[in-house]
């Protein structure tokens, strides 16, 4: 089985993406899982600062060498950050999942939203059920 | 088919029509004519029909006569052309993506850009889709759409905006023809500008001060091209910062249709190529490393992204397409120039004559192309009838899009254009003798 590296102080949604709290606002990301199902990443489109996004609705695009997918926010709330050096290094995301691969910070409106993300050990769970 | 239905007469299939509502007797049309009489009877009401055969024409707005060499229509009628779908099956289809690729370089060059796509349906749709682009690329949505732009294609634009939140603001013209300084109405909340050139009354805009009005606010520009030979004249717009020049390219070795089919070509910055919309072929090299051609940046499209494709309604026409890039490739470089030379030389032979007729005005002062407004004494459709009486399609009456100027006509002279019919044109609408 594959090994894919998923850091104790994040918390999961069901769409592989990582949410990191940081004050208000959360830090979202793709999963090691993700960006190793998808492959070489070559083009991340990410919303403006300012944006709506809505839990569950599609905030962005990303593209591989074999699949486009939609990036789905994990909470309601205005995106206050984005990181636009993704732009010109998209393999950020391979490189470096949890760190310089962060997508969007996005400004928490509604703290019963956080309780629908998976925490590691469901997260690993929702992995292994796609693992052969 | 009437037991496959389930009824046993015609009778029983029609029983809920009331009575009333049918018709009681036979149909009076003729009798079944012979194929010999028939095609005679079309050709005799074909007849009656005026083109730029049989007329001399001077009539463009949007759709411009040119001569088309016999080789276009002999190369696109190869049945390896002619019959081919979309080549999303690059090992068989070859042939199409290397004469689309063709295209999309010729287009670059033409335009001053770096991606071109693969065609559209036409001018007017071209626009809008060019609209909707510059939306995606600044996530804003208020539209500075110039008056100037053809009417045909404002219609258009203001038909796809429509139901999307969008904002659609016009830029007037100035005195001379060209659109009025846009500072003003461009703001933080403007996509883009869109501008023609030449435009709709043939005056030459000055796009680089429309591309620093837009740039100043983040505001993208879309330079609009309705005769697209004038491209081989005037200096490509994106190399005066147009962001997405789009069109119409039925002038390159497409015949005037009733309608169309038209040849839609847009091209943008390379930075935007994943908010382009359409069908986009690239080169590459096989297993062996030969060249080869293939669809590429698909993941933009519908049969990937579906509802959030770039494009839900546009296609590239492959047909015109192809016969553009057979007209190009005939003419060359320098033939196209010398082309687009002769048919400002033909305009401005043909304003000089009108400068010198008492009778008729030049009412805009600034450059042209090939097209040119003409103010007439009295009735613009009562000059035009001379004009056709004297076998000249004199141009469009421009009364229903600029009634403030006064009786005019919009006047195209292209290379069909010879100085003897020139004169006679300006006889008629002068309204002496032709």
């Amino acid at each position: 089985m594959a090994d894919y590296e998923i850091p104790d102080d994040l918390s999961f949604t069901h769409e592989d993406e990582w949410v990191r709290r940081e004050g208000n606002n959360l830090v979202v990301g793709v999963t090691d899982y993700a960006q190793q199902q998808l492959g070489d990443i070559v083009y991340v489109e990410l919303p403006p600062v300012g944006s709506l996004v809505s839990k569950g609705d599609p905030f962005g695009v990303i593209e591989s060498v074999k699949a486009v997918s939609d990036l789905y926010a994990p909470v309601s709330g205005e995106v206050v950050d984005v990181n636009t050096d993704l732009a010109e290094h998209p393999e950020a995301v391979n490189e470096d999942c949890y760190g310089d691969g962060w997508m969007i910070a996005i400004a928490i409106t509604s703290e019963d939203e956080l309780e629908s993300l998976m925490d590691v050990p469901a997260y690993r769970q929702h992995v292994d059920d796609r693992s052969d | 088919m009437l037991e496959a239905v389930g009824v046993g007469s015609l009778e029983a299939l029609f029983a809920s029509v009331p009575q009333k509502h049918r018709l009681q007797r036979a149909l009076a049309v003729p009798a079944a004519a012979s194929e010999q009489e028939l095609l005679g009877e079309l050709s005799a009401l074909a007849a009656r029909n005026a083109h730029h055969a049989s007329h001399d024409w001077f009539l463009g707005a949007g759709s411009y006569a040119h001569f088309i060499p016999s080789a276009v229509d002999a190369i696109a009628s190869r049945s390896e052309f002619y019959t081919a779908y979309t080549p999303y099956q690059a090992e068989i289809s070859q042939g199409t993506l290397q004469a689309i690729f063709e295209w999309q370089t010729m287009i670059c060059g033409l335009t001053g850009l770096e991606v071109s796509n693969a065609s559209m349906y036409d001018g007017a749709s071209a626009t809008a889709e060019a609209a909707l682009m510059a939306m995606r690329i600044t996530h804003r949505n208020k539209i500075v759409l110039a008056d100037s732009v053809h009417p045909h294609y404002r219609e258009v634009v203001e038909t796809y905006l429509d139901g999307l939140d969008a904002r659609i603001v016009a830029a007037p013209r100035a005195p001379d023809g060209r659109t009025a300084p846009l500072a003003g109405l461009v703001d933080a909340e403007t996509a883009c500008v869109v501008l023609q050139q030449p435009n709709f009354w043939g005056a030459i805009e000055d796009v680089a001060a429309a591309a620093a009005a837009a740039r100043a606010q983040g505001a993208k520009l879309v330079v609009v091209v309705s005769e697209a030979l004038s491209l081989a004249l005037l200096r490509p717009p994106g190399s005066l910062g147009a962001d997405i020049v789009c069109g119409e390219a039925q002038s390159f070795g497409v015949p005037i249709g009733l309608g169309g089919p038209n040849l839609g070509f847009m091209a943008t910055r390379m930075s935007f190529v994943r908010n382009l919309p359409g069908r986009l072929v690239g080169q590459t090299v096989d297993g062996e490393g030969r060249r080869g051609f293939v669809l590429t940046l698909s993941t933009r499209e519908q049969h990937i992204r579906r509802e959030r494709a770039t494009s839900n309604i546009c296609t590239n026409q492959g047909l015109c397409l192809l016969m553009a890039t057979v007209y190009l490739s005939l003419l060359g470089r320098v033939g196209l120039r010398r082309l687009a030379e002769r048919n400002l030389a033909k305009a401005e032979y043909a304003k000089a004559r009108v400068r010198a007729t008492p009778g008729l005005t030049l009412p805009f002062t600034a450059p042209t192309f090939n097209e040119f407004v003409v103010g007439v004494r009295g009735d613009a459709q009562a000059a035009l009838a001379r004009a056709l009486e004297a076998g000249i399609m004199g141009g469009l009456d421009l009364a229903p899009h600029a009634p403030e100027i006064g009786s005019a006509v919009l006047v195209c002279a292209t290379e069909l254009a010879t100085r003897e019919a020139i004169d006679r044109l300006v006889a008629a609408l002068a309204g002496g003798r032709p």
